[in-house]
């Protein structure tokens, strides 16, 4: 990441501290307590399930580690974490069986 | 159980958030591992997790950061990830529109994933609680939660500088990602509206400065959207 000099890094990160906070404050402090448009709600309600699976897809098929070749350890460690968060309804037992996954299979394909 | 005084809200609120500390402990801590590993100093490290406090949009900006994109697709994308806040900030309105503009601006800037799912819920148990005690609850789940993520991070950045790179931690961020969307795949629309944003990605890569992110993902909010809307009538 030698690109980004000192204060670029600062301005992404003020930029970020401030759209975040108003979008927190957005319709909490501004609307107070009436009511909101649902069609709206209806599609923020989507945009943590769509944005990162845009981001990560790319990353699993293709990762840069590799330059660019499809990893079968990568590749399982994605399938891995994807069905144990899935099935068990939970964040930590996704990253568990995923990096499991990863080091499971590099180590047998060694 | 007697009407609830700020204080007992408070309280329930602590001790609600507790069990929370098990995902947010090892997120924050990943973060300032991968921050750190990215090339972020411990100053700047700690700059995106106490003014952002936001894992996922952190990730966010930290890989596109490395993938040299450019500074505006950087932001606008991390900021995408987060409007999922908006919907949290509409969502609470009701509830806690009528405490004054003070209280209201501290809670935006208290409003995570942790804190709104424990508080809305008890809201909607609830329905009689007073406003000061809503508030109180409120703030009481972001009693540990907050100071403890920014500590866990500080320990993942002090810690990362150590980790060597046979350890494959490249591939931490996207795992971390799906661990963050797969719990949320609850209904049809959710799955259609991911897989919907994955073929979109995969067929728009063409378009430049990552911005098929952008478009990947609006369509699949779109996908997620509709099929709702169709349920529902």
């Amino acid at each position: 990441m030698t690109s980004w000099s000192d204060p670029a890094i600062w301005g992404i990160i003020a930029a970020l501290g401030i759209g975040t906070y108003a979008i927190r404050f957005s319709f909490l402090g501004l609307l107070g307590d009436r009511a909101f448009p649902d069609w709206v709600l209806r599609h923020l309600r989507y945009t943590a399930v769509t944005i990162l699976p845009a981001l990560i897809t790319p990353m699993v098929l293709w990762p840069e580690a590799t330059s660019g070749q499809t990893d079968p350890a990568r590749l399982a460690a994605a399938v891995a974490a994807l069905a144990g968060g899935y099935l068990a309804r939970n964040a930590i037992v996704a990253i568990l069986c995923g990096m499991a996954t990863l080091y499971l299979v590099q180590f047998a394909v060694g | 159980m007697a009407i609830s005084t700020p204080k007992s809200a408070y309280l329930k609120g602590v001790t609600g958030a507790v069990p929370f500390l098990l995902v947010v402990v090892p997120f924050g801590m990943l973060f300032g591992v991968v921050g750190t590993e990215a090339g972020l100093n411990l100053a700047q490290v700690m700059g995106f997790t106490t003014l952002v406090i936001a894992g996922a949009a952190q990730f966010t900006a930290i890989q596109l950061m490395v993938d040299e994109a450019p500074t505006i697709v950087v932001i606008v994308s991390a900021l995408a990830v987060n409007l999922r806040m908006a919907m949290y900030a509409a969502a609470l309105a009701p509830y806690l529109g009528r405490a004054p503009l003070w209280q209201r601006a501290m809670i935006a800037y208290l409003n995570v994933d942790q804190t709104y799912a424990l508080s809305h819920q008890e809201y909607e148990d609830r329905p009689g609680m007073p406003v000061p005690a809503r508030v109180a609850f409120f703030v009481g789940c972001a009693t540990p939660i907050l100071p403890i993520w920014i500590l866990a991070t500080y320990v993942g950045a002090v810690l990362g500088a150590a980790i060597p790179p046979e350890y494959a931690l490249d591939f931490a961020v996207p795992i971390t990602f799906i661990a963050l969307v797969a719990p949320g795949l609850r209904t049809i629309a959710h799955v259609a509206a991911a897989l919907t944003s994955i073929l979109l990605a995969l067929s728009l890569g063409w378009i430049p400065h990552n911005l098929w992110i952008l478009v990947a993902a609006l369509g699949g909010m779109m996908v997620g959207a509709e099929i709702e809307r169709r349920a529902a009538s």
